[in-house]
């Protein structure tokens, strides 16, 4: 019997995982591993991190150092083992809840400074582990238990959020695209920046079941018959964008990395400073970047 | 203080600590400006390089604290600073690194509240903050510094508690002290004893990162060297996997307190005197505690039996020693910067062996020796 390549990377004690029958976490875990498989990377180098929500369970069940921390606040922990070890390669998992609601400001922080991590975020377009509630992605109209005559508020677009505040990578696939999303963390794993990929999830349990799409594969295609690319979309007016699932890259561009610039920054200190002059350190020109 | 070889300058508290940290090996610091700690991460900003340590300004101190224990879990002594509201927004990210067994230094610079209260003026009201502040049981181990050699010595101290006992340790700093300048001894590093945590003897397949041998403390792999462990906030086993199972949780959650209780008369200490006749001990700490014993010196000169109390370690509570002074003395004056903090904790040690009294003083002033001693003789008349 052929063993699956991603197998060794597994604590096979914990399995079978709590994930739902048709749920896409899966297939995404499925996909970073063998993106790192691919890639050889060195397993005892990675450090995955996550918040809470279904998607906070994904290190749990991989064979490498893990954290499961607070709600939120996956990313701000990264920063921390990132500036602290840079030669750690950091994966955040996270959800639509966790990045786009009580953690959104650790997120677009540290895409502005722009530090090798590499997150992961999961959208099931809901609260899915308290139950079905809605988020800051669950589209207008949704019911969830929380919008019972249905979803009143705006959505966001997290993949943009990480364009404007200066990702070097930000990607959306859905679960459907598995080869594309695993090209993705291949780029994401290689690139030196923040990266966001951002991959739309089936949650029939909470999700789909509310919404008359009992099946994963109900809510896939709900997903097929709304996607367009990037670059289709590219000109097209907000009025013809509405209702659309934008996939595909919307960034790839070389950034200063805020920990490669950290280690300037000592290397500038020790030389040329015993104590800091005032005022700041002349050694990075002034610039207002929008 | 004078037989120790060091550095003799002229510092602030809050740069006290910084000198304290720097000396007790921190080299990281994540942290958010909040007056009046907000020199402590402005020093680091400029310190920490020049050792090759990092700094790191986050956006907000639920980062702060977070990214501390991120980092503190790479090997690294870590620490942030902060002040009451700051505090506050910490608190559920200090109970993760309870439960997950993380050391990390988190100073709390006492400001007036609640809310933003009074944020240039001093306080000593987070005592239960700092106990209670994290939902759930669990220990905690806190510090008050009363002097700036206090502040250096005891944030080196808070970062060795945080090593040895792998658990977070919250220096409890108010603004007085915070920018009051004194002279200070920056002792040579050879004068310092530095605990370091303990780390695994074994390989990684036969390491249970949260199984305890009889000093209740587990050894601590580093991330990145091989170990793969799994932290998470959740109840978790000694393989640190997730469980709700009841038994499991109990045996948990009595570990982690126990690691501190069972500790609790080695981690604490305090500082007593005039106490073998005393009639009356006045019990106080922190900044509050030098005008104190300042009053009791005075009371002694006009014959008043006081003996002064002052309390170093605020948690794990003395409250054996509290207990047994009770039962020399006929009464006791509990004195603090809030409406009654420690004054509960006294009253839970002391019961019914003596009368207790209780002054207190806010609005940010600190104590003057004069008011106290008229309180001595109104007690003891």
């Amino acid at each position: 019997m052929k063993v699956s390549p991603i197998r060794k990377y597994l604590r096979e004690e914990r399995l079978p995982t709590i994930f739902c029958p048709g749920c896409g976490l899966g297939i995404i875990m499925n996909a970073t591993l063998t993106a790192i498989d691919q890639l050889k990377i060195d397993i005892n180098k990675i450090v995955m991190v996550s918040g809470i929500g279904c998607s906070g369970r994904i290190p749990g069940y991989i064979k490498v150092d893990s954290l499961h921390t607070t709600h939120g606040r996956a990313i701000a922990y990264a920063t921390g083992i990132k500036l602290a070890n840079p030669e750690l390669n950091v994966i955040v998992f996270t959800g639509d809840g966790d990045t786009g609601a009580i953690g959104i400001g650790h997120f677009i922080h540290a895409a502005r400074r722009n530090i090798d991590i590499k997150v992961i975020c999961v959208n099931n377009l809901n609260y899915a582990l308290t139950g079905g509630q809605f988020s800051p992605t669950t589209p207008k109209g949704a019911w969830t238990y929380t919008s019972p005559y249905g979803n009143i508020e705006g959505f966001f677009d997290l993949c943009e959020l990480a364009v404007a505040a200066g990702a070097s990578y930000v990607a959306r696939w859905t679960v459907r695209e598995v080869y594309n999303l695993i090209n993705s963390m291949k780029k994401a794993l290689k690139k030196k920046g923040f990266c966001f990929i951002e991959v739309v999830s089936p949650c029939p349990t909470n999700f789909g079941r509310r919404n008359k799409m009992e099946t994963s594969q109900k809510i896939i295609n709900f997903f097929k018959e709304r996607e367009i690319k990037v670059k289709d979309a590219k000109g097209l007016s907000r009025e013809e964008l509405r209702g659309k699932l934008i996939i595909g890259e919307f960034v790839d561009r070389e950034l200063p990395e805020f920990t490669e610039t950290y280690k300037e920054l000592i290397l500038v200190s020790q030389k040329k400073f015993k104590e800091p002059e005032k005022p700041g350190l002349a050694w990075i020109e002034l610039e207002i970047r929008y | 203080m004078t037989n120790r070889k060091g550095k003799i300058d002229f510092l602030q508290g809050n740069d006290a600590i910084v000198e304290g940290a720097i000396l007790a090996g921190c080299r990281f610091f994540a942290g958010y400006p909040i007056t009046p700690s907000s020199e402590i991460m402005e020093s680091m900003a400029a310190r920490l390089p020049l050792i090759g340590g990092v700094f790191v300004q986050m956006e907000d101190e639920l980062g702060s604290i977070a990214a501390a224990i991120g980092a503190s879990l790479t090997g690294v002594k870590a620490m942030t600073a902060t002040s009451g509201p700051g505090f506050s927004l910490m608190q559920e990210n200090i109970g993760l690194a309870i439960m997950c067994e993380v050391p990390v230094v988190i100073v709390n610079v006492m400001r007036g509240g609640p809310s933003t209260g009074l944020p240039t003026k001093a306080s000593q009201a987070d005592i239960m903050q700092a106990r209670w502040g994290h939902h759930g049981d669990g220990e905690i181990i806190a510090l008050a510094p009363w002097s700036v050699q206090e502040c250096l010595d005891l944030t080196i101290k808070a970062f060795n508690l945080a090593e040895e006992y792998r658990t977070p340790v919250i220096v409890l700093s108010d603004a007085v002290l915070a920018h009051l300048r004194e002279v200070v001894i920056v002792p040579d590093p050879e004068e310092i004893v530095i605990v370091e945590r303990k780390h695994p003897e074994v390989p990684p397949e036969e390491f249970l990162p949260f199984k305890a041998d009889e000093s209740l403390v587990p050894p601590m792999a580093t991330l990145g060297k091989g170990y793969k462990v799994h932290y998470t906030g959740l109840s978790h086993d000694e393989r640190g996997y997730p469980t709700d199972d009841p038994e499991n949780y109990k045996k948990l959650i009595e570990r982690i307190t126990a690691k501190i209780r069972n500790n609790a008369e080695k981690i604490t200490s305090w500082d007593m005197k005039y106490i073998e006749d005393a009639e009356m001990i006045l019990i106080s700490y922190g900044s509050s505690a030098r005008a104190v014993l300042q009053a009791c010196i005075n009371a002694r000169k006009r014959g008043y039996k006081v003996g002064f109390l002052r309390l170093i370690t605020i948690w794990p509570f003395p409250e054996k020693l509290i207990k047994k002074i009770s039962e020399n003395v006929s009464k006791i004056l509990v004195l603090e910067q809030n409406m009654g903090q420690v004054l509960h904790l006294v009253k839970e040690a002391v019961g019914n062996r003596a009368e207790i009294y209780f002054y207190s003083k806010l609005g940010g002033e600190p104590f003057a020796p004069s008011e106290i001693l008229e309180q001595i003789g109104r007690i003891l008349k």
